[in-house]
């Protein structure tokens, strides 16, 4: 059982308001992926809901009690740390084995359950290594291994990922989700980059400034972002956001339309010219300035025939325009 | 410096300290080996010939010796614990978060600063003095006899003082391990279940055993040598509860003035720091490595 739920949950350093009120319900089971920008808070978040800080007011209740004022080890969770925070002192046995030995249990459970985690991870060959002498993607698995032997109600990873290479991410991230598939435990992911966010959730929770901005499904926030801030941040390259007589013309403050809406082709109404483009093979990004003097993304073709200082004219599929008003809600 | 020639290099550069520390170490031994064997007694206007072991004998045979040689050990030993364990104590404490806590550490660290004869002074006029000391007005306050410490727990006044003295800096080299753990570890080692005790149990006390072996490394090398305050307080007295091998041949050399004799305690006494030594790394030197 992992559900856990927060309840006007307030969290203050001295004078200032990290986090001034959050409501969330994480349901039993579910990846729940928190993003925002750098300092919105959420690893102070992830902090009260593992009781590593205290909360300043409102209450966290885990499988129904209330949990506010548990000490950490009291509250069944495990947490993964940027850093790893393995013990260096100690082999990978003997940190894997850490938590059961502070929980009393025998040495040969402990053994058992060391083996079966060390196998889940494929570390059985580097048990009697000390962290310093493992990659970053072994000491990644290590201190999986070590939230997984206890069984724990819920997982809490705070940036796992952010110390490793770009092609282990992507491995560890599928090793991640397996897990999750096969154990089924709610686990709770915190990373600022929206593409683990978008690959992994089953529901992610944008935070900005310490504040819920929308929680959804990946695709729901792709296709309903709530707000300006959610349309620019979930999503690569970013929506283009046009203000002004275009806006205008759609009844909004705003509209928002993403790279990838936006045909090339003659008889287009957005007529502009090429500036920066950034060809990735399978896709080419084109940086196109309109002639009102706005500048927006296109997702074209790998193949595009578009040089610096072409015309192009653009049009955007209507379907897929955003409309937002001028406090940046968006418009049904 | 993995390279044939950056550690053929390092050798080079090294080399001409390595020969002047040579020359600095073995030229005094080599005098007090010589001394050690000769007949050399300033009161005595005959100082030549050769006494064979006659000097080593005779301080084999003293009774003071191994009584000299107990205290020296127990003197080192007994405050090495004492330093090493309020130490970690104190750098627990000190390292909270709390008020005034540059001013606190400073306070911590400065009986460092205050010279051998003038802490010993201060202990024996102002603590343990029996009619003026602190510690007298203490006791008399409950309406009991004085201790005389000087006079009945020579050997632990001495100790007291000389741990007093090394304290800070025991406190300050833990202090500065400390600050360089990781708070996630705590962190995580919080997570995983481990009462206060267990984190320090698993987690402070094997971050600091490289510390701790610096801390116990360094002290036994000028505890061996401990003099000034045995000589401002209790002259190795009394009787010879409180001499210590240096302090032997300190009353050899300067009170006996028997050069010879004093230059084989010298010998014994480097014979001593070497075995001390051999055991202690052996012990606890595989802690410096890694
Ligand atoms: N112990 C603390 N004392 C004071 N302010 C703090 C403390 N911890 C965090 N903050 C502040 O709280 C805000 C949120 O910090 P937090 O670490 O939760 O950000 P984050 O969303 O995890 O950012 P990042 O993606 O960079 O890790 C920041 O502005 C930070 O300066
Ligand atoms: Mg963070």
């Amino acid at each position: 059982m992992g559900k856990i739920q927060l309840t006007q949950v307030r969290k203050s350093f001295g004078e200032v308001d990290v986090i001034p009120g959050i409501d969330l319900s994480i349901e039993d089971g579910e990846f729940v992926v928190f993003v925002g920008p750098s300092g919105c808070g959420k690893s102070t978040l992830l902090r009260l809901i593992a009781g590593l800080e205290d909360t300043t007011s409102g209450t966290i209740a885990i499988d129904g009690k209330d949990a506010t004022t548990l000490p950490p080890a009291k509250r069944g969770l495990a947490m993964v740390f940027q850093s790893y925070a393995l013990y260096p002192h100690m082999s990978v046995r003997k940190n894997i084995a850490f938590p059961l030995k502070m929980a009393g249990m025998s040495e040969s459970e402990q053994a058992a359950r060391v083996e079966r985690a060390a196998k889940v991870l494929n570390l059985t060959s580097y048990l009697d290594r000390r962290p310093g002498q493992l990659s970053g993607g072994q000491r990644q698995r290590v201190a999986i291994g070590r939230a997984i032997v206890r069984e724990p109600s819920a997982f809490l990873f705070d940036e796992p990922l952010s110390n490793l290479d770009a092609a282990l991410r992507v491995g560890m991230r599928q090793e991640i989700t397996e897990l999750h598939q096969s154990l089924k435990t709610t686990m709770i992911y915190v990373t600022h980059d929206q593409v683990e966010a978008m690959t992994m959730a089953d529901k992610i929770v944008v935070l900005n400034a310490g504040r819920v901005e929308q929680v959804g499904s990946p695709l729901d926030l792709y296709h309903h972002p709530q707000n300006l801030f959610v349309a620019g941040f979930i999503g690569s390259p970013k929506m283009n956001f046009l203000a002004g007589a275009e806006a205008a013309k759609h009844n909004a403050a705003t509209i928002g339309i993403r790279p990838e809406h936006l045909d090339i082709g003659a008889g287009g109404m957005w007529q502009g010219t090429v500036g920066l483009t950034e060809h990735l093979g399978s896709d080419t990004f084109l940086k196109v300035t309109l002639d009102s003097g706005e500048v927006v993304t296109v997702r074209a073709n790998g193949d595009v025939a578009l040089h610096h200082g072409d015309r192009v004219a653009l049009s955007p599929q209507a379907s897929k325009i955003h409309r937002f008003d001028a406090s940046g809600k968006a418009l049904a | 410096m993995s390279t044939q020639s950056t550690r053929l290099a390092a050798r080079l550069m090294v080399a001409p300290s390595v020969f002047v520390l040579f020359i600095w170490m073995i030229v005094p031994l080599a005098m007090t080996l010589y001394f050690s064997f000769r007949f050399y007694r300033l009161l005595t206007p005959e100082r030549s010939g050769w006494v064979g072991f006659n000097h080593y004998l005779w301080f084999l045979n003293s009774p003071d010796f191994w009584l000299a040689i107990f205290n020296t050990l127990a003197l080192v030993g007994g405050v090495l614990v004492i330093t090493v364990i309020l130490g970690v104590l104190i750098a627990l404490l000190i390292d909270q978060p709390v008020k005034g806590q540059g001013m606190l550490r400073i306070l911590v660290i400065s009986p460092f600063f205050v010279m051998p004869p003038v802490a010993a002074s201060i202990w024996e006029n102002l603590f343990m003095h029996p009619q003026n000391g602190l510690f007298s007005a203490i006791t008399r306050g409950f309406g009991m006899q004085p201790i005389l410490f000087l006079e009945d727990y020579p050997l632990w006044s001495v100790i007291g003082i000389v741990s007093w003295e090394w304290l800070p800096f025991a406190t300050l080299i833990f202090l500065t391990a400390l600050q360089s753990l990781s708070s996630e570890q705590l962190e995580a080692a919080e997570m995983d279940g481990a009462s206060p005790f267990n984190r320090f149990r698993y987690i402070i006390l094997p971050h600091l055993t490289r510390a701790i072996t610096v801390v116990i490394l360094i002290q036994t090398i000028f505890l061996l040598g401990i003099f000034g305050e045995i000589f401002t307080t209790t002259q190795g007295g009394p009787g010879s509860a409180s001499t210590t091998l240096p302090y032997m041949i300190f009353k050899q050399a300067i009170v006996a003035k028997d050069i010879g004799r004093a230059a084989a305690g010298g010998i014994i006494a480097v014979i001593l720091a070497n075995i001390v030594a051999y055991f202690l790394m052996r012990g606890i030197g595989r802690h410096l490595d890694n």
